[in-house]
C-alpha cells in the first residue's frame, strides 16, 4: 500500500461519511475561510501555499500550488511563501535553544 | 463569481461520466442561443509566424492554408451589405495573409471598428515592420497575446526570445501612440494561463501587468483580457502529454458558471473560416463543428435574420468559456 495518492485529493469528501454533521461544519468553515474579506485571494492562497509546506501536506501542496498559479501568483512569489514558512520552521527550532540553554544553565555550576 | 474548493470537489459523480455541456446548461435552466450579430470574426488563415503550445488552431510557419482574395472580396461585400458593428480579425498571424491590409482598410471605409488579433513579433518579419503606422493610420484596434509578463513563462508558452521581442514590438506600438492614454488607439493585451491551470481574475491580475510593464519595461496598455486555454488541438495534446487532461477537464467542470453564459461570445458574433465556411466561434471552426446544419453554411449565404437567435453548436470545450469568470475574445464575462 503506497501512503499519499493524488487521486485521494478528490475523495476526500469521504470523510464525512460517519460524521457527516462535523464534516459538513468544517467545510462551512473553510469555504468561508477561503472568501475575500481584508486579505485577496491571492494572498489568502499564498498563505495557504505557505502553511501547506509548514504541515508538508502533499495534498495541500498540491491543491495551493494551483491555488496560487490561479490567483496570477508567479514562482518567484511562491517561492519566497516556502523560504518564509521554512524560515519560521528554522526559526522556531532555533529559539528552542534557549530551553536546551536553560536546561544546561540549571544544571551547571 | 463561484470559486470551487482548492481542495475538496462536490462533484464525484462527475469522475469517469461523459461530460455533457448541454445537460449542464440545461440543469441550469439555460439554453445557448444567439442573439443580435455585431462581430464578424474572420480567420485569415493558419499560417503564422510562431508556433505556441497552447495555440487552438494549430498554427505554424509551415501552414499553407490561407484566405483568398475572392473569399476577402466576398467578406467585403457582407459587411458593406449588413450591420456589423465590428470587424475581428484573426488566424494564424492574419498580418501574413496578402489580402489582410485591402480587408482592413475596406471595413474601415465601411466606418466598421476593426480589431487585429496581432502577435507583436510578426511586425519584425519582412515587409511587415510599418505595422504599428498601418494600425495606427486606420485607426485598429489591436489585441496581442502576452500570457505573462515574465520572459520565463511567455517563452515557455510561445518559443524561445519571443517575450524580448514582444516587449520590442510593445515599445513600437506605444511609440506610434497604442496603449498611451489620450491618443484614442486601444492595445489591448490577452493573459492565458501558461499550463493546466484557470486564468486569474481579470482585475487583479490586470492591475500586475500594468504595474509590472510599466515598471520593468516601461510599457503601457489599455486593457487585459484573461482568456481560458480551450481543450483542443495544441493545448490538448500537451494536457494528454502531461497527464494533465482529466484533471483539467474536471476543473473545467467543476468551475462551471452560469451567470457567464449569458456574456459568451458565440452569442453575437459569427466566425469565418480561410474557406468561407461559417461556425458560431473559432474553437468550433478549429474541430470543424460547423454552425447548425439548417442554417447558411457560407459566407456566400450570409444572412443575418436566419443567424441572428440561432442555436449554437456545442461541445465539451465549452466548459472553457464557461468556467470562472468566463473567457472569450474579450476576456471575462462575469
Amino acid at each position: 500500500m503506497a501512503y499519499y495518492e493524488e487521486e485521494d485529493l478528490n475523495r476526500f469528501p469521504e470523510i464525512g461519511k460517519h460524521r457527516p454533521d462535523l464534516f459538513e461544519k468544517f467545510m462551512a468553515w473553510y469555504q468561508a475561510c477561503q472568501e475575500d474579506g481584508a486579505l485577496t485571494r491571492r494572498e489568502k492562497a499564498l498563505i495557504g501555499f505557505a502553511v501547506a509546506h509548514a504541515v508538508q501536506c502533499p495534498y495541500c501542496i498540491d491543491a495551493y500550488s494551483q491555488s496560487c498559479l490561479e490567483a496570477g501568483s508567479n514562482m518567484e512569489q511562491m517561492t519566497e511563501a516556502i523560504h518564509m514558512a521554512s524560515a519560521i520552521r528554522g526559526g522556531a527550532s532555533l529559539i528552542h535553544g534557549l530551553q536546551a540553554h536553560n536546561s544546561v544553565d540549571k544544571v551547571s555550576m | 463569481m463561484p470559486q470551487a474548493l482548492p481542495v475538496f470537489n462536490s462533484q464525484l459523480e462527475l469522475a469517469g461520466e461523459p461530460i455533457n455541456f448541454e445537460e449542464k446548461l440545461a440543469a441550469h435552466g439555460l439554453e445557448l442561443r444567439a442573439s443580435t450579430i455585431e462581430t464578424l470574426q474572420v480567420n485569415l488563415g493558419k499560417l503564422c509566424n510562431q508556433a505556441c503550445k497552447h495555440c487552438h488552431v494549430d498554427a505554424s510557419p509551415s501552414r499553407t492554408e490561407i484566405m483568398t482574395r475572392e473569399t476577402v472580396e466576398t467578406v467585403i461585400a457582407v459587411l458593406g451589405q449588413f450591420r456589423f458593428s465590428t470587424l475581428d480579425i484573426t488566424g494564424g498571424a492574419p498580418e501574413l495573409n496578402p489580402s489582410f491590409r485591402h480587408l482592413v482598410k475596406e471595413s474601415r471605409a465601411l466606418a466598421i471598428k476593426v480589431i487585429v488579433r496581432h502577435n507583436l513579433t510578426v511586425m519584425f518579419e519582412r515587409g511587415q515592420t510599418d505595422l504599428p503606422a498601418f494600425f495606427r493610420d486606420h485607426e485598429v484596434e489591436v489585441v496581442s497575446s502576452l500570457p505573462y509578463f515574465l520572459e520565463q513563462q511567455t517563452d515557455a508558452q510561445r518559443g524561445h526570445g519571443v517575450f524580448q521581442k514582444s516587449i520590442d514590438a510593445l515599445h513600437r506600438l506605444n511609440t506610434v501612440g497604442y496603449g498611451v492614454d489620450g491618443s484614442g488607439l486601444v492595445l489591448n493585451l490577452v493573459y492565458n494561463p501558461v499550463g493546466a491551470f484557470l486564468p486569474p481574475s481579470q482585475a487583479s491580475i490586470e492591475s500586475d501587468f500594468k504595474r509590472e510593464l510599466l515598471a520593468r519595461y516601461g510599457v503601457s496598455f489599455n486593457q487585459l483580457y484573461t482568456i481560458t486555454n480551450m481543450p483542443i488541438k495544441r493545448f490538448l495534446h500537451y494536457l494528454r502529454r502531461s497527464g494533465n487532461e482529466e484533471r483539467y477537464m474536471r476543473k473545467l467542470v467543476e468551475a462551471f458558471n452560469p451567470h457567464a453564459v449569458a456574456g459568451l461570445m458565440c452569442r453575437t458574433l459569427v466566425s469565418v473560416d480561410w474557406t468561407g465556411r461559417l461556425y458560431d466561434c473559432d474553437f468550433n471552426q478549429m474541430l470543424e463543428l460547423g454552425i447548425a446544419p439548417e442554417l447558411p453554411q457560407s459566407i456566400v449565404d450570409f444572412d443575418p435574420m436566419k443567424l441572428s437567435s440561432r442555436r449554437v453548436m456545442t461541445g465539451t470545450h465549452c466548459f472553457g468559456c464557461t468556467a470562472g469568470g468566463g473567457s472569450s475574445c474579450g476576456g471575462a464575462v462575469v
